[in-house]
């Protein structure tokens, strides 16, 4: 049955994400876009403690308990849809407090997706980052050019890594490195490397326009040794072209999941700005309340509602997505067009936001323009705009990646 | 709240995929072969409307009692519904829900009496047409602000203003005029039969939507019975009908936006230039990408208002929304649509420039197929 509502359970996650943003990310989101570069902020330590005990928010296509297997071919709104209305509450409170959560890395839902019960078990605890870009390589994530080789009973990394979020802060890192680069992408393998590893370096952090708290570090590898046993998924290479292309897409299926959070992110950011700037503009005794026509309204009320309906559209097809994850329904496009249309219209409101409200918008003293420099790079990070076009487009074309370049 | 007890689904029911089968069958075999026919004699073909009544879309909503299959009100399904007749040609499929956008009115505002003697006469195996006239020909209309007036003198009402865009207006059995009463706050509807005295029609011409028939109608002291005002005494929500036809408005520019990348993506794909497809090129792969992003955004738009209409949950909000997101959307669509065929969309060989045309009027059209 068609119902685009949220049913009562993820209604109460939404509203404890709520509070918890609220109650515990808004406060101090001021004061660390500031401070910038820290260790993990102190008064996140517990919320992720009490997180880690309820078995945590962050979804991203995790266990989906018992009772939802009994009823196999009913309905599900599970760990997806809830991760989103997490995500979307989260970073409503401050996006990069969210992502400096300790424990709830990029690199543990790799671990959670590809990792064995063995490496699941030993990693699991630890706070995972995800290094895939390179200081030559961006989107395009087949060219990586950190290497691995097997050595005995070691595999020894080398390269660097760069723009790794909580590189710094995590105990772990989530390494791509290419097996042998005259195979291409079937021979890009992930390794879990822990922090104090001889060999790993942590060489800075970056200083970024927004997502201040948040740490993007850049990692160096020089012969660095580590268990045979920590590669992620299997060390073979495929042997043939369709299986090394079957091989590339496993890995990539991860984004299929972690894209529509990601398009969360940029819903919680809009509409943050946009309920700061329907605040203020209701001190000046504008309302808007959709009781006239879009082009009978003034200005000011046709902007928001303009906003009001790209996010809402954005929304929709976040949930879509999400759904869809839950129902075991290949997403891989709908997790493409959330993210396309959230992480534009997230940039494109937070932006339109700041200059609506002048200058309390584009003063400090309010949070406006911290979630303006905050959104840019929702659109950015996770695949780009344009690497969120491209999947959508060869879809819909029917094109391969040699095709449609 | 009821809904509270829903997950977020988008599965249609047995009932829904079945229905929605045969309409795209209709929509592709019957309707979308007389589009451009229809569009160049700005007229439905003799006997469409009829064949069209096959489909039940009167039928169904109309109460057994009164000779109907008494379905009831269904938004959802009545979205569907005008979503896939308008992958045919959006004209032709808001003609076809014309009179059921009339029943689900009555049916909403109208008492027992009335739904007794303005629904029975259409509860016919054929098409018979009634309409809604809300419209005024102005810039900056505003359908809660409207100078139609009636006003009321020894028990009936006398009417007098201009209406516009009224779909099937000459056609009609029955016309919904929506008025201001002298001394309301609020406007009021009135259903006045074909042929009464004082009412006159003439076809207007369109840049789109030309087989519609759409007529300015005017109104010269027409009498209504007091009895035929819908509702009786009590207010008339003209939002609610309003927000309906948003929904059903939108939903057909969902179904003609579907119609628009369905034919560029075959044709980007076979048209080369410089040496291979025009779609090896991003500046193409991408306006074919973003077309399919904002249809989908405008789909669900729709899908959550008519659910939330269906689950008597307070949708206004919702499709106002989803007027403001098709409207701006759906134009995009058709403009990009005729850009990607270039100076062959500009032509009438291909359809695209009829689907621009007709796009132009989602954010403008007001009161036809009110789900």
């Amino acid at each position: 049955m068609i119902n685009l509502e949220l049913p009562q359970k993820l209604l109460t996650a939404q509203q404890m994400a709520h509070q918890l943003a609220k109650g515990a990310f808004r406060p101090i989101a001021r004061k660390y876009d500031t401070i910038e570069h820290c260790p993990t902020p102190e008064e996140l330590i517990p919320i992720s403690q009490m997180m880690r005990a309820m078995g945590g928010m962050s979804g991203g296509g995790k266990k989906d308990g018992a009772k939802s297997e009994a009823a196999a071919d009913s309905v599900k709104n599970g760990s997806n849809l809830m991760g989103i209305m997490a995500t979307t509450e989260m970073a409503w409170g401050c996006c990069g407090l969210m992502l400096s959560l300790p424990g709830v890395g990029l690199g543990n839902a790799a671990i959670d997706a590809v990792g064995t019960p063995e490496q699941k078990e030993k990693f699991g605890k630890l706070y995972c980052a995800m290094a895939i870009t390179e200081p030559g390589c961006g989107s395009d994530s087949a060219a990586v050019q950190t290497t691995a080789k097997l050595d005995g009973e070691e595999w020894v990394i080398n390269g660097e890594k760069i723009f790794a979020t909580a590189g710094d802060r995590g105990d772990a890192v989530v390494v791509w490195a290419t097996l042998d680069k005259s195979l291409g992408k079937a021979a890009i393998k992930s390794f879990v490397v822990e922090k104090g590893t001889p060999g790993m370096e942590v060489v800075r952090c970056e200083d970024k326009m927004g997502l201040r708290v948040s740490d993007t570090a850049a990692i160096r590898f020089h012969e660095c040794r580590i268990p045979k046993s920590n590669i992620l998924g299997s060390p073979e290479i495929a042997a043939d072209a369709e299986a090394r292309k079957k091989a590339f897409g496993g890995v990539m299926q991860t984004f299929d999941n972690t894209r529509p959070m990601v398009a969360a992110m940029a819903l919680g950011v809009a509409r943050g700005a946009l309920e700061i700037t329907r605040e203020l503009l209701e001190k000046e005794g504008v309302k808007a309340d959709y009781s006239k026509s879009l082009y009978n309204s003034s200005a000011l009320e046709a902007e928001i509602y303009r906003m009001e309906a790209n996010l809402e559209g954005a929304r929709l097809l976040t949930l879509k997505a999400a759904w869809m994850a839950d129902n075991k329904q290949p997403n891989s496009k709908e997790a493409s067009m959330c993210k396309a249309k959230a992480g534009r219209v997230g940039n494109d409101i937070t932006l339109k936001c700041v200059e609506i409200c002048g200058a309390l918008g584009y003063s400090q003293q309010w949070l406006l323009e911290k979630l303006a420099r905050d959104s840019k790079i929702i659109d950015i990070f996770e695949g780009t705009q344009q690497i969120q076009q491209l999947i959508v487009a060869r879809h819909l074309l029917g094109k391969s990646s040699s095709e449609l370049k | 709240m009821a809904h509270a007890e829903h997950l977020f689904d988008l599965t249609l029911t047995e009932e829904q995929r079945i229905t929605r089968e045969s309409m795209r069958r209709f929509a592709e075999a019957e309707i979308r072969p007389i589009s451009r026919p229809a569009d160049e004699k700005a007229a439905a073909p003799d006997g469409f409307y009829d064949s069209t009544a096959a489909l039940g879309l009167s039928l169904l909503a109309i109460p057994e009692a009164l000779g109907g299959a008494g379905m009831g009100r269904a938004p959802i399904a009545n979205a569907l519904a005008a979503e896939d007749l308008a992958y045919g040609d959006m004209s032709l499929a808001i003609g076809a829900l014309t009179p059921l956008g009339f029943i689900n009115t009555v049916l909403d505002h109208g008492t027992e009496d009335q739904q007794e003697r303005f629904l029975t006469p259409l509860a016919d195996e054929k098409f018979v047409a009634a309409t809604i006239a809300l419209m005024e020909p102005r810039a900056t209309f505003e359908a809660s602000d409207l100078r139609t007036t009636a006003r009321k003198e020894n028990g009936r009402y006398i009417l007098n203003g201009e209406k516009s865009m009224v779909a099937l207006g000459n056609s009609a059995r029955f016309i919904l005029v929506i008025a201001q009463v002298d001394g309301e706050n609020t406007p009021a509807a009135f259903v006045v039969a074909q042929g009464s005295e004082g009412l006159s029609f003439e076809k207007e011409d369109f840049m789109g939507l030309r087989p519609l028939s759409l007529q300015r109608v005017q109104l010269q002291n027409v009498v209504v019975n007091e009895q035929d005002r819908l509702g009786g005494d009590k207010p008339f929500n003209l939002q609610r009908l309003v927000d309906l036809s948003i929904i059903g408005l939108c939903a057909t520019a969902v179904g003609c936006g579907q119609a628009v990348l369905d034919y560029v993506i075959p044709y980007v794909n076979d048209r080369v230039a410089f040496g291979e497809p025009i779609s090896h090129r991003q500046s193409v792969a991408f306006m074919v990408a973003n077309m399919a992003i904002e249809l989908d955004a405008m789909r669900l738009m729709v899908y959550r208002a008519a659910s939330r209409a269906e689950q008597g949950l307070d949708f206004h909000q919702q499709a106002y929304l989803c007027r403001v997101l098709c409207a701006e959307r759906s134009m995009e669509i058709g403009t990009n649509g005729v850009q990607l065929l270039g100076g062959h969309g500009f032509t009438r060989e291909h359809p695209v420039e009829m689907w621009y045309r007709n796009l132009r009027a989602v954010g403008i059209l007001l009161g036809v197929a009110a789900v």
